[in-house]
């Protein structure tokens, strides 16, 4: 099992990814945003940052990478994509995911951990039966979500709603968003599952000595589910 | 010869850019001549005291600066540390106090860039970040506007960066309201090997210029920013803020560190106050060669652009790097690699001289050397402030203090105290974990870093508390250096190193300083006494507006090693039964304490006394225990004293205590006296006996406070409150202060 990860210039989290992916026994290789060639991995992770230093909207350069022609082209036959923070963001403006991320609610960076709400749903990288709670990190400035009513209805028929920002019992109230996301969602998929867009950290979750395991998930589903096709 | 300035607007012109009649005739002594427009902003600059330490650098000496953990000390970009396994960490604080005060978002964000260059300078990969923040109280909307301007600078060009601000801390006092207090200290790690020093050598080798186009901005950013008091102009000087730009840091990280891993480079400097002028002459004379810069292959941002604007422009995220003629194409390919601008402007040559050329003219010629280090060294006069007789007999005896039954609301109120209250509204708009270091989060006593491949963990603190050294300048000092040492010790980690940042009035004004040296003498024997050296540091004088200056603020920032990282300590109340032991001894302590100024307003009497001795051995009866693995937490007692530290404990675990100690003092004193050099620790029952005989071994007072149980803080039968008013005292407060409630 080989995850690529993609450096934009201004992504930050590539290293983090990196980590959590051989903690885990896989293989991880870092992707240069020059480069388009994707063989030999099995599944590519766009790393959270600022690419760019998002200063026009964040992910609108970085979409335009050469190497992101060769992610939607990856994507559309079907190879798992994770996109985590500003590469959620980079993922929404490249339309492999609807809807758009807009700056928090509050108008401040947050960072904290946050429980989340695991929902029923089509994504290939999560394997957790709806309903569980896990608590991970969030720490964006822009992650407040965003679609019209048809998009979210289609998300919500599809089950391509994956996470929720929710209360530490579960309950999803409508202030249990910290950056004021519709529906509370804080990660959808495509339709077919296999491109995954969240705004949570969950490779900060995987290395025990750093707050916890919750986030080991997030790369051991995607691993068994591609072992068995 | 470069044209020299007009017999009678060269003095005046000289005076206008912050240098003194003397300096400026040395400056004509040293060149034989007057000098020419840019030779003298080049002088004012590297003359002032931001750059030149000309009033400190005495008093700076007493400082010890070598032990067995040091790679390099002061002088150097940032000081460095061994920590076993071939891996060094780097680690410098600096002050940005007064462009924040004027512009308090770019001037935090720019004080975090700045600091952070220093870092990777050395070689290092920039892991974390601290700030320590002095404000004025909020409730005026200016201080309010400087805070969270100064929040959202430092977790916007941090966060960009990817750099996490793992801890710090902030005061709010009336001493700070007309100039605010911004220190960023930034903390890297690197391979021993990889160490690379900011010194030009090998004559013909190119200088190469990396980074941002150079623009207007922060022109005399040193002198007329730095090295002067405020007053009702300084509005005028925002001009003089810079502007931050973290994408190009952060690609200038990346960059840098690939440059020094391929061993492309000779030297690397970073352009911070007063740009290419202290950059270039700087690493000149540490390698004692001569330069040769022509001004017009600096690329501008701005048109017309004079030859002093460019040598003394303090534009952000600029490298100067060093290099062999045949390595260019290679380095440059890397700048290209990351999208960075790169430039040849000059080669190293042996006359020794800095020639700064524009075109074919030479509009600057001297001696290197003469920049760098041959500013006038100052014995500025002393005198103990007159204030202190007044404040010092301050008879705290005579406050009336909170009865048995006023207890409980006295602690709520401190806790609530915007100098205790929870800092978590700060440190949410921070990444505080990206690197994946970060072991202990911020809201503990130290932040700890593991280091990656390693068993081992650093531990870091940054602490200073102005109103003692208000009080009493030597105490005051040593009680920030053995705070930080303590909160290092909670989390497990044993002191290597400091850093430090001394923040004063006018140094010219000789009550100012008296208490300069003062402080510095202060920390210096507490560092001796500690065995932990100074390698590196930044003073900044001139801390004042309308003549007033600020509390005297040494802040200290600590670094310590812990050899099992497995084994590092939180402050939270971990499990219900365990034992609370407090290490250290409670005395009659309230001169400069919350409590007095909570009860009466004020801020008089004399700090607490220190045991530098005796501090040292109860941090190292907490260390011993915790690398024995009986630890279950760990917390000092500092503002607000036992009872502020036993809630605390309570909010962080979320569990609660009952308190039945013995005590021949009111409780209130108990209570909330801040007498320094206690750890209150909590282990398993029958592990207490092990910490009692650790302490007994090394002479360090103890006493059994209770147990850990239950879901209030109980003490004796006076004081029973539920832990969830605890935090409903403790948590909320800086956000409401922020909105004005």
């Amino acid at each position: 099992m080989r995850f690529g990860v993609v450096i934009f210039p201004g992504s930050n989290c590539e290293q983090d990814v990196i980590h959590a992916a051989r903690y885990l026994g896989y293989e991880a290789e870092y992707i240069w945003h020059g480069d388009t060639d994707l063989s030999g991995f099995d599944a590519i992770v766009l790393p959270g940052g600022f690419s760019y230093g998002d200063y026009i909207r964040c992910g609108a350069v970085a979409r335009f990478s050469p190497v992101m022609a060769e992610v939607v082209r990856f994507a559309e036959t079907g190879g798992p994509v994770m996109g985590i923070c500003n590469g959620f963001q980079i993922l929404a403006e490249a339309h492999l995911l609807p809807g758009a991320l807009l700056r928090n609610v509050g108008l401040k960076f947050i960072c904290h951990a946050q429980p989340l709400r695991v929902e029923e749903s089509a994504c290939q990288w999560l394997d957790l039966p709806g309903g569980t709670v896990l608590d991970i990190p969030v720490n964006h400035n822009e992650g407040n979500y965003i679609c019209d009513a048809d998009t979210l209805e289609r998300l919500k028929g599809n089950g391509q709603i994956v996470l929720r920002y929710c209360e530490a019992d579960g309950s999803v109230l409508p202030d249990s968003a910290p950056n004021g996301a519709l529906d509370s969602i804080a990660g959808i998929c495509n339709e077919r599952g296999n491109v995954f867009g969240l705004m949570p950290h969950p490779e900060r979750m995987v290395d025990p000595l750093c707050s916890g395991t919750a986030g080991v998930p997030f790369f051991t589903s995607i691993v068994k589910r591609l072992a068995e096709v | 010869m470069p044209q020299m300035l007009d017999a009678e607007l060269a003095p005046k012109l000289a005076v206008e850019l912050g240098l003194k009649l003397d300096e400026y005739e040395k400056i004509v002594e040293i060149l034989g001549r007057r000098p020419s427009v840019t030779e003298l902003y080049m002088y004012s600059l590297m003359w002032s005291e931001h750059c030149s330490y000309k009033h400190s650098r005495k008093a700076l000496k007493m400082f010890p600066t070598a032990g067995e953990h040091v790679l390099q000390g002061p002088g150097e970009n940032a000081g460095v540390i061994s920590v076993g396994d071939g891996w060094a960490v780097a680690f410098k604080m600096e002050s940005h106090n007064h462009p924040s005060a004027i512009e308090p978002y770019q001037g935090a964000a720019t004080g975090v860039g700045g600091i952070i260059r220093d870092i990777f300078t050395m070689g290092a990969r920039p892991i974390a970040s601290l700030d320590s923040l002095r404000f004025g109280t909020l409730d005026k909307a200016r201080q309010r506007y400087l805070f969270e301007g100064a929040v959202a600078g430092i977790g916007g060009y941090g966060n960009c960066l990817g750099v996490p601000t793992v801890g710090g801390e902030v005061y709010f006092d009336e001493a700070y309201e007309g100039n605010c207090l911004i220190n960023a200290m930034s903390v890297g790690l690197m391979r021993e090997e990889n160490l690379t020093r900011a010194t030009a050598s090998g004559v013909g080798n190119l200088i190469l210029l990396i980074g941002s186009t150079t623009g207007r901005d922060g022109i005399g950013g040193a002198s007329t920013l730095a090295s002067q008091e405020f007053d009702e102009k300084a509005e005028d000087k925002r001009p003089s803020v810079q502007v931050g730009d973290p994408f190009e840091e952060k690609l200038l990280i990346e960059a840098c560190l690939e440059l020094l891993d391929a061993k492309l480079l000779v030297a690397l400097g970073d352009l911070g106050a007063a740009g290419l002028t202290s950059s270039a002459s700087e690493m000149a004379s540490r390698g004692g060669v001569g330069l040769d810069i022509d001004v017009t292959k600096v690329p501008q941002r701005e048109e017309n652009m004079r030859a002093f604007e460019i040598m003394v422009s303090e534009s952000q995220e600029r490298m100067l790097a060093v290099l062999e003629p045949e390595k260019l194409e290679a380095a440059q390919a890397v700048c290209t690699k990351w999208g960075l601008r790169s430039t040849v402007i000059g080669t190293v040559t042996d006359t020794g001289h800095f020639v700064v050329r524009e075109g074919e003219t030479i509009v600057a010629d001297m001696p290197a050397s003469t920049l760098a280090d041959d500013a006038p060294i100052y014995d500025p006069a002393m005198e103990r402030p007159a204030y202190l007789d007044e404040v010092q007999s301050f008879d705290t005896r005579s406050v009336t203090l909170p009865s048995d039954d006023e207890l409980g609301d006295m602690l709520l109120k401190l806790l609530a105290s915007p100098n205790i209250c929870s800092r978590r509204w700060i440190w949410e708009q921070y990444d505080h974990q990206v690197m994946l270091n970060t072991v202990v989060l911020p809201g503990s006593d130290a932040a700890v870093l593991r280091i990656k491949g390693t068993n081992r963990a650093i531990a870091v603190s940054t602490d200073c508390n102005g109103r003692y050294c208000y009080l009493e300048p030597y105490l005051g000092a040593q009680i920030a250096f053995v705070e930080a040492a303590r909160n290092v010790a909670c989390a497990g980690g044993r002191p290597v190193a400091i850093t430090d940042c001394l923040n004063f009035g006018n140094p010219e004004k000789p009550e100012v300083f008296w208490t300069f040296y003062q402080a510095v003498r202060g920390l210096s024997d507490a560092c001796k006494a500690f065995d932990v050296p100074v390698i590196s540091g930044n003073v900044s004088f001139y801390n004042e507006s309308f003549g007033q200056p600020i509390y005297p603020t040494p802040t200290v920032g600590l670094v310590g090693l812990l050899q099992n990282v497995s084994r590092h300590t939180t402050a939270g109340f971990k499990d219900e039964g365990d034992a609370i032991i407090m290490l250290g001894e409670t005395r009659h302590d309230l001169g400069g304490s919350e409590l007095l100024k909570l009860i009466d307003g004020s801020v008089g009497g004399m700090p607490p006394t220190v045991d530098l001795w005796r501090e040292q051995q109860v941090c190292e009866a907490v260390i011993c225990s915790i690398e024995m693995g009986i630890v279950k937490s760990a917390h000092d007692c500092s503002e607000g004293g036992l009872g502020v530290t036993l809630a605390e404990c309570c909010i962080a675990g979320d569990i609660g205590a009952n308190i039945v100690f013995q005590s021949r003092m009111r409780r209130a004193v108990s209570l909330f006296s801040e007498s320094q050099g206690r750890i209150v620790v909590t282990t398993a029952v029958e592990d207490a006996t092990v910490v009692m005989t650790m302490a007994d071994r090394l002479r360090v007072p103890y006493e059994v406070l209770g147990q850990v149980g239950g879901d209030s803080l109980s003490i004796h039968d006076v004081l029973d409150v539920p832990v969830s008013e605890l935090r409903e005292a403790h948590e909320p407060t800086l956000e409401r202060l922020v909105h004005g409630e």
